[in-house]
């Protein structure tokens, strides 16, 4: 039995990441700052860009030029975005000044890090999809960019069609993806002691 | 390692053996969302959102139709922007390096433009034109093609020799340069230069490109970038329309162009290569990030500058520890 991919994957799933550990309801009594509440906040934003997101591609990328409820859910997008961008930056600068990376979870920070890189292309192709005066300005300025090192012939941003579909399927899964991954890492890792909480024994010890 | 940061890692990576308290996080997860929820409706109702109404080829030939014509004579002539630009859409140009890479050439063009067929030519013969038009249009297609370029070539010096005013262009050996000018000033101030640019002849379409580089060859778009204070030079990567914040996490890269050698495009080779420098820099700095953790130096930032004091403050009162000198 063990021997089957299905059973393996199970029993090392088991290992890593059991149920207790994914939803877990204690902590280290060291986790007790505002700082922690950041990571959770992005997550929150992010749910909340993807929601309205939603209902914005089901009516197309026009409704919110002409209707009153298309306007304020573009608003609702807008400002999710900006709110995200702003708890993922205090968020990365937290887990900086925590050194957040030590013992095994140097992963933790690259997805962590890849997530901000994949949100900043999120964030820009849809400056690009606004089908208004500020996404032809961001168009004709940002395409030289892009061909000046190659990415242009492939990477269009004049072209609408190939950025509204990456700005709604490919952008979103990849990071949607990225996310997913970077908070079970958190989950199996448990939350990094502080820096110095190890015991004096330990810190002083000498070869 | 040694032995105290082998022992420390290690210490790091167990399982927390230590005090615990209860933590509930599903009713955090649901405070924050609710959180996030509401004051991003709050902002929304207070504040709604930038959405400018695009510019549109009318809006240009009506309001400063002069340079929508001068425009379209540098599409026939080859001298516009677009015409000029290289890689991705003709061969013009070399474009940018870094160094030896010549990455812009090297992909070739890939998403070909020729100004003066797609820009001008193809656009105006779907309309129904006036005879003088008609006859010019007649006439560009039945020539050879150094007799378009010498022409189309003469009326554009004779319109840079006076500076951009038509009204002292000297006669000369123009041919249908200027009537088919005008036929795409008149097309455009109608409204169907757009569709048309666009469409070039089909049904479903999805590429603005054509559009795109066509008006940012004229000083239409530029002058509205400027009117809103978006461009490059000033930070306006970093803005939107109207009081609403733009993409501000691009701060780092709009820096650098505001500064020497990259906001200078007669220094060589840095100034004249901005873009392609900048970059490279970005990808340079953004693989940075991704590998501060071991990165010498900057990896151990957070033990010289001991802001993780306040982080977790409670904790070393509670427990008593004391900060310890690397
Ligand atoms: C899509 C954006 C992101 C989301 C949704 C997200 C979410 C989270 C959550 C929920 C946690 C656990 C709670 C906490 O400690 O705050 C966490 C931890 C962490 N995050 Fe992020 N994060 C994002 C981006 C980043 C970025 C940009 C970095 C740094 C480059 C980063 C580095 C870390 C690290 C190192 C931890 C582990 C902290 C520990 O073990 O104590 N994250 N993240």
């Amino acid at each position: 039995m063990s021997d089957m991919w299905t059973t393996k994957l199970r029993n090392k799933w088991q290992k890593n990441l059991p149920i207790e550990k994914l939803l877990p309801d204690d902590q280290p009594a060291y986790v007790a700052s505002w700082i922690y509440v950041f990571g959770v906040l992005t997550l929150s934003a992010l749910g909340v860009i993807i929601f309205s997101g939603i209902i914005l591609a089901f009516e197309g990328p026009a409704w919110y030029h002409t209707s009153g409820a298309g306007k304020f859910v573009n608003s609702l997008h807008f400002w999710s975005v900006q709110l995200f961008f702003v708890f993922m930056v205090i968020h990365l600068w937290g887990k900086f000044w925590m050194a957040a990376w030590r013992g095994n979870r140097l992963a933790t920070w690259v997805t962590g890090a890849v997530a901000f890189i994949a949100s900043i292309a999120t964030a820009f192709t849809g400056y690009l999809v606004q089908t208004n005066f500020d996404s032809q300005w961001i168009s004709f300025e940002a395409k030289d960019g892009f061909n000046s090192v190659g990415v242009g012939a492939w990477f269009t941003v004049t072209n609408l069609g190939q950025m509204l579909l990456l700005h709604v399927a490919f952008l979103p899964l990849i990071l949607g993806a990225i996310t997913v991954v970077h908070v079970l890492m958190v989950r199996k890792r448990g939350v990094v002691p502080p820096i110095d909480a190890e015991p004096i024994s330990l810190s002083e010890a000498k070869r | 390692m040694s032995v105290n940061k082998e022992l420390k890692h290690e210490f790091d990576a167990a399982p927390w053996k230590g005090k615990t308290k209860r933590y509930d996080f599903i009713k955090e997860g649901v405070i924050a969302l609710v959180f996030v929820m509401v004051l991003t409706i709050g902002l929304s109702v207070l504040m709604g959102s930038p959405d400018e109404k695009p510019l549109t080829f009318k809006g240009w030939a009506v309001s400063n139709s002069d340079n929508f014509y001068v425009t379209a004579v540098q599409e026939l002539a080859g001298t516009s922007g677009t015409a000029t630009y290289g890689a991705p859409y003709n061969k013009a140009s070399d474009g940018l390096n870094i160094g030896p890479l010549w990455l812009q050439k090297w992909v070739g063009v890939t998403r070909p433009i020729d100004s003066v067929n797609d820009f001008v030519i193809n656009p105006l013969s779907t309309q129904v034109l006036s005879s003088d038009i008609a006859s010019a249009l007649a006439t560009w297609n039945a020539a050879a093609d150094a007799q378009k370029q010498a022409w189309a070539t003469a009326y554009d010096d004779a319109i840079t020799k006076v500076e951009g005013k038509l009204s002292s262009v000297p006669a000369g050996a123009y041919g249908p340069v200027p009537a088919l000018a005008k036929g795409l000033t008149d097309m455009a101030k109608a409204g169907a230069l757009d569709a048309a640019l666009l469409s070039q002849g089909g049904f479903f379409q999805t590429d603005n490109t054509k559009q795109i580089l066509f008006f940012g060859d004229g000083a239409y778009l530029d002058d509205a970038g400027t009117a809103a204070n978006l461009q490059g030079g000033t930070w306006g990567m970093m803005n939107e329309t109207g009081r609403y914040p733009g993409q501000a996490w691009l701060w780092l890269y709009s820096f650098w162009y505001q500064i020497p050698p990259f906001n200078n495009e007669e220094s060589k080779p840095i100034g004249a290569n901005a873009d392609a420098y900048i970059m490279a820099l970005m990808g340079v700095l953004s693989l940075g990030l991704i590998l501060i953790p071991v990165i010498p130096g900057v990896k151990s930032l957070p033990y010289k500058i001991p802001i993780h004091r306040g982080i977790w403050r409670q904790y070393y009162e509670a427990q008593g520890i004391k900060r310890r000198k690397k």
